[in-house]
């Protein structure tokens, strides 16, 4: 009796045990072979490119639309794509290009971030590509291309828009105290009490998503030094950031924050709710420094503000004594295609095919005018006529073809170990926590790294 | 590890009979233990003393490089630092009042079982859901302060660094104290009425029993619920993360949050994963602490055999 119910235990416990053994193994094997699905094995007819994007609508629609065009015209290469959310989809991307189970078509940023991806031998070389095939290079803004080159190599397809930072206002606002927008960095400080007697903040800030307010100091650097003030830091030269001209602009920076030139409790604000674009169309701040990007948003979520002609933008004016071009600009310049090197010699062609065709497009190109962008594909302002958004898109365009320099956030154009260090300093300095030298060896310290 | 005596102190016959097969029975725990515990915990420390950027294929040894970059930088020290803040002022925040709320609810009547469903709703939501709703509700501008037009309630809350501290304690107080009022209420239940009955004999009134023996009888209990908070708060990470990613600066990084930040966005997994092997370390070093503070003396407790 006893040793039987003992057996029965021992019977049932091992039985359980298995499925779970099994269950198990199930897990190792299939878990990173489905994100990488189209990535290790083709079907039947033909191979399968996998592809992932960003889910945000109305840019997950474009997005998705060109690719569904793209299979329907090739029914033997076709793409297969996945959606991710924004953070989530840094993080995965990263991941499954660790463990070697990337998509064909690997998206992103450029800069920094694509560099480590080209220190890690995982993406195609383009460069004899692109030279073969010199009608899509032409296709595209030269100046797109400064953020998909690594070592005077070409790693990747620009693609989709281009997003420069402007400098939003509200008409309404400078209506009520009867000033002019700024003309130059004095100005700025001039209107800061102004706005502040009439209890308007005088800029909107999304302070606790840091890159916001590292895109105050791109202006900073660029208008009072020049672009070379930041490449010395790109460039990993020694001390770049204790240039006087660094330290300089971080003090006019802490000098703008400490006559309250920002809403009160920035630091509580983030850029992912909108919050920072409500100040403005509500009329609780008068002015913004924003993404290309946040034109869309404002005009979906405003009501009447942009449609009925409150929005104002402009350039960031000119510092005082600066040496930098005021044409220049910072931004993202577009947004990159790579290829996996990883992935098979079908799916890498179907990959180069869809990069030369539907991605450069008449009809992707509308498409993205459409939601209020600029594409980086050249000839896109025949678009801008039908578009109720004209004056901005010109006004983008005429940014990108003024700007000597286009460049890119500092964010995606450092390594990801430096970004990181650079926005958690940002953060403490417009928190007051840390001056400008203790910013500058902060940031010395993490130089090419 | 086969011959555990349980606490209920079984005669010899039954240990010997009972002990294969329950040996048996903790072969599927062991299993999933090992495979996604132990063996990626094993990983993190080889890890640790490696160079790795998350993304070539390549992860060569460095010796202890990982180890001298996390002990040198004053991060770690802040880290842990406001960890430790962390689980202090929870648990004194979160301790008394999940005792008094537990007692409260251990009582038989209608009403306290209704409020205990109540009370028990925070426990369902997701830390994330409940970061995500506290944030707009703390906006300065567009939040409850300003939809009440109340001043007081429109402060810089997660822009400055002591004002987001207590909104974390807060939040995860809020979050947790129904779990643990639960646990307390259990334990008060199980309490003898007896003992109670006694010390009315003797004139005790409610405060000296509460005194005298409702907390003493508890002492497993609080041990246990203290337990879960002091690990839970150290590797507390969602509520964080969402609430203030660390912020503002580095005045709520804990250390899980500085080891996300450190291999997953600066790409950094030496220095991650010896951060990760620390984690562990003060995890256990706290939980062997915990138990040592329970003591041996199982007669301390009179909840069985009394």
């Amino acid at each position: 009796m006893e040793s039987r119910t003992t057996s029965r235990r021992t019977f049932l416990t091992m039985s359980m045990g298995l499925p779970l053994g099994a269950a198990l193994a199930a897990c190792g094997t299939s878990g990173p072979g489905t994100p990488g699905g189209g990535g290790s094995s083709g079907g039947g007819g033909g191979a399968k490119a996998s592809y992932w994007f960003l889910s945000t609508e109305p840019q997950e629609g474009v997005r998705r639309r060109t690719a569904e065009r793209f299979n329907q015209a090739n029914p033997n290469g076709q793409i297969e794509f996945t959606t991710f959310q924004n953070d989530a989809f840094k993080t995965k991307i990263k991941t499954a290009i660790g463990a070697g189970e990337a998509p064909t078509i690997i998206w992103g940023w450029g800069g920094g971030g694509l560099r480590s991806y080209v220190q890690a031998g995982q993406v195609e070389d383009l460069t004899s590509w692109f030279d073969q095939n010199a009608a899509v290079k032409d296709k595209l803004f030269p100046s797109s291309f400064g953020a998909a080159t690594v070592d005077d190599k070409i790693y990747a397809m620009p693609c989709e828009t281009m997003q420069p930072i402007v400098l939003y206002y509200d008409k309404r606002a400078f209506d009520k105290i009867g000033a002019e927008p700024p003309q130059s960095w004095g100005d700025i400080m001039d209107l800061v009490p102004k706005f502040n007697a009439k209890g308007i903040a005088p800029f909107s800030l999304g302070g606790q998503s840091r890159w916001t307010n590292m895109m105050w100091l791109e202006f900073l650097f660029d208008r009072m030094g020049g672009p070379e003030v930041f490449q010395a830091v790109f460039d990993a030269e020694k001390d770049a950031w204790s240039n006087p001209v660094a330290i300089d602009a971080l003090t006019k920076m802490q000098d703008l924050i400490k006559a309250d030139g920002f809403i009160k409790g920035f630091s509580s604000i983030t850029a992912d709710s909108n919050a920072d674009q409500a100040l403005l169309y509500t009329g609780k701040a008068a002015m913004m420094l924003h993404g290309g990007w946040t034109y869309g948003g404002m005009k979906q979520d405003g009501g009447d503000f942009v449609p009925g002609g409150n929005l104002g933008f402009m350039n960031f004016p000119p510092i005082d004594g600066g040496k930098g071009d005021p044409g220049n600009t910072v931004g993202n310049p577009g947004q990159y295609m790579s290829i996996s090197a990883k992935a098979t010699p079908e799916q890498k062609e179907i990959a180069k095919k869809f990069f030369s065709t539907e991605l450069i497009s008449d009809k992707s190109a509308e498409e993205w005018v459409s939601t209020g962008a600029v594409p980086v594909i050249k000839g896109s302002e025949k678009f801008f006529a039908n578009s109720p958004d004209a004056e901005f898109l010109n006004f983008v365009v005429g940014i990108a073809n003024n700007a000597k320099v286009f460049q890119q956030s500092w964010d995606q154009a450092l390594s990801p170990t430096a970004a990181e260090v650079l926005l958690d300093n940002i953060a403490k300095l417009f928190q007051l926590s840390i001056g400008p030298q203790e910013f500058a060896t902060n940031m010395n310290a993490v130089i090419g790294k | 590890m086969v011959t555990v005596p349980p606490r209920g102190r079984p005669s010899a016959a039954t240990r010997v009979r009972g002990s294969g097969a329950l040996a048996w029975l903790a072969v599927p725990a062991l299993l999933v233990f090992v495979g996604f515990g132990v063996i990626p915990l094993l990983g993190v420390l080889a890890l640790s003393f490696t160079t790795w950027d998350g993304l070539s294929q390549d992860i060569t040894f460095s010796g202890f490089t990982s180890w001298s970059a996390v002990l040198s930088d004053p991060g770690l020290p802040h880290a842990l630092w406001v960890t430790f803040l962390i689980m202090a002022l929870s648990w004194l925040v979160q301790t008394p009042a999940s005792i008094l709320i537990g007692v409260f609810l251990a009582g038989r009547q209608r009403y306290r079982t209704l409020l205990a469903v109540l009370y028990f709703i925070p426990l369902l939501l997701s830390s994330a859901a409940i970061a995500i709703t506290y944030k707009a509700l703390l906006d300065p501008n567009f939040g409850l302060g300003a939809g009440l037009g109340l001043d007081f309630l429109t402060q810089d809350w997660l822009g400055d660094g002591t004002l987001a501290m207590g909104v974390v304690i807060f939040i995860v107080s809020w979050q947790f104290i129904p779990f643990h009022s639960l646990l307390y209420q259990g334990g008060v239940r199980q309490i003898p009425r007896s003992m109670y009955e006694a010390a009315e004999l003797d004139g005790a009134g409610r405060v000296r029993k509460f005194f005298s023996i409702t907390l003493p009888q508890l002492k497993y209990t609080i041990i246990t619920s203290s337990t879960l908070m002091v690990v839970g708060s150290l590797t507390l990470f969602d509520l964080i993360f969402v609430l203030t990613a660390g912020g503002p600066g580095d005045a709520t990084r804990v250390l899980a949050l500085d080891m996300y930040k450190r291999g997953y966005q600066a790409n950094l997994m030496g220095p991650a994963s010896a951060i990760a092997v620390i984690l562990v370390l003060v995890g256990l070093a706290l939980a062997l602490f915990l138990r040592r503070l329970g003591g041996r003396d199982a007669g301390a407790s009179q909840l069985e055999g009394a």
